[in-house]
């Protein structure tokens, strides 16, 4: 599976005694962005987090760039960004960013390059904490570009956006993807799911459909994705 | 471990605290201002030469012991310490820069109130650093002990009530209300597992007098002993991967 950047087989999480995935299994292609769905309270954070390797997994295995998730030689290759933006609110955003790109020992040049990236560089000098909800967002997401890590595993990172800064990240997304990066990004509203080669729809912990954009109209005849995804629901709930 | 994130953590923290300067302003002074009220309280040269030698250690360790566990239980409940978990950084790296970026403080605070007790009159005998280095060593304590039990807080709330759970009780049996020996057998026993007895005790000694012997030795070593404990254990609570 030289192809795949992930790889998920058998996964089953249990947290305080009740199953929040089972029976998981999937792969994720290479240099492609890939949209994880479902309702908030499906599993998506939990799965993240096993890809991450900061996850306790009960059963199953997860495989993250050809090894086991959470094996130290993937500290550099992978970039994450929690739900919660994980960034220092009593630093400024440069000083942030050059704290994780020191630990990560990425250039400091790179710095310059994700907040470009984000937008964000006429912010550099403000305190993370005077930012709004979605800068800080933006701020979180900067640090996990840096590196250039060849996986990013992004948690919600378009929740709280205006229109035109969605747009600008979903553009980003894809040149990196065209540049060869692997991306996984979760979501809970359906009409982010258009912009991604391909998706993986969790519900109640299960996979619920694993398909392309066009895969899923079709296999539904509808061409709204959120449309096809109700008239998946319903075909599964009469059967 | 790797000295270069160390010492990047170690900037990061002292950066943070550059960015709160009330707090950094209440960490310099605030040990000061006690010793100052304690010289008023008493208005006695000798009864204040009895005592602000210890507590010379003792508020340093109190103040050291709050920011230390409120600073870190902020690294945990925020996101940035599961962030950090996921990065190429060990687990000492962390709190390593953490002993660090705080160890320089409590130099600084604890040079300010011995130059204030000093000026308030004090008598150091001829042993300005050893009691320095001693009361250094009380403030690393708090902040390794601040650090261990942030691990069992799961609010701000928890860790505040942490300081009268973990630090009163030392401050009550470390010898300064009640010499030891005079205890009950069980609070002599219970006040002979606190570190900081070991520190008051070394504090006592230290300024009566110039001498470093045997006994002050051990009492130091234990102390040092203790924070590197602290902060073994500290770094055993920090999980990569949690349920």
């Amino acid at each position: 599976m030289a192809n795949s950047a992930v790889a998920a087989t058998a996964l089953r999480i249990a947290r305080t005694g009740r199953d929040v995935l089972r029976d998981v299994s999937f792969t994720v292609p290479a240099c492609s962005v890939n949209g994880l769905l479902g309702p908030s309270g499906c599993g998506k954070t939990t799965l993240l987090r096993a890809i991450m390797g900061v996850q306790a997994v009960t059963a199953g295995v997860v495989e993250v760039l050809g090894h086991p998730a959470g094996h130290p030689g993937l500290r550099r290759r992978i970039g994450y960004a929690t739900q919660t933006p994980a960034v220092y609110a009593d630093l400024t955003v440069a000083e942030c960013l050059r704290y994780f790109a020191a630990v990560l020992g990425a250039p400091a040049t790179d710095v310059d390059r994700v907040l470009a990236d984000v937008d964000l560089a006429g912010q550099r000098d403000r305190l993370v904490g005077s930012l709004s909800g979605g800068q800080r967002g933006r701020a979180s997401l900067a640090v996990a570009l840096l590196g250039e890590p060849e996986l990013l595993v992004l948690d919600e990172p378009t929740v709280g956006l205006d229109p035109v800064l969605r747009e600008d990240l979903w553009s980003l997304f894809h040149r990196l993807a065209a540049a060869g990066t692997t991306l996984i990004v979760s979501s809970h509203v359906m009409d982010e799911a258009a912009r991604c080669d391909r998706l993986l729809i969790l519900r109640d912990g299960t996979v619920f459909a694993d398909d392309t954009p066009d895969g899923l109209r079709a296999a539904t005849g509808e061409t709204d994705l959120e449309r096809a995804f109700l008239q998946l629901v319903r075909e599964r709930e009469t059967v | 471990m790797n000295p270069t994130i160390t010492a990047a953590t170690a900037r990061r923290v002292l950066t943070q605290l550059r960015h709160d300067p009330r707090t950094v302003a209440m960490l310099l002074l605030v040990p000061s201002l006690l010793m100052s009220l304690l010289r008023f309280v008493f208005n006695d040269e000798r009864a204040f030469n009895h005592l602000a030698p210890a507590l010379l250690g003792v508020f340093p360790f109190v103040v050291m012991f709050l920011v230390a566990s409120v600073t870190t239980l902020r690294e945990r409940t925020t996101a940035t310490l599961e962030r950090l978990m996921t990065l190429p950084l060990g687990r000492l790296d962390l709190i390593l820069g953490y002993a660090i970026a705080f160890g320089l403080v409590a130099v600084a605070q604890v040079g300010v109130a011995t130059g204030v007790c000093a000026w308030l009159g004090l008598d150091l005998g001829g042993s300005l650093w050893t009691v320095l280095l001693i009361a250094v060593l009380d403030a690393l304590l708090g902040m390794a002990l601040g650090l261990l039990v942030s691990a069992f807080a799961t609010s701000e709330f928890q860790a505040i009530q942490f300081m009268p759970l973990f630090v009163l009780p030392q401050f009550l049996l470390c010898g300064l209300l009640q010499p030891r020996e005079q205890m009950s057998q069980v609070l002599h026993w219970l006040s002979d597992v606190m570190p900081l007895s070991y520190a008051v005790d070394a504090l006592g000694r230290a300024t009566a007098s110039a001498d470093m012997d045997a006994a002050l030795l051990t009492d130091i070593l234990v102390v040092a002993g203790c924070v590197l404990l602290a902060l073994a254990l500290g770094a055993g609570t920090l999980r990569r991967r949690t349920r």
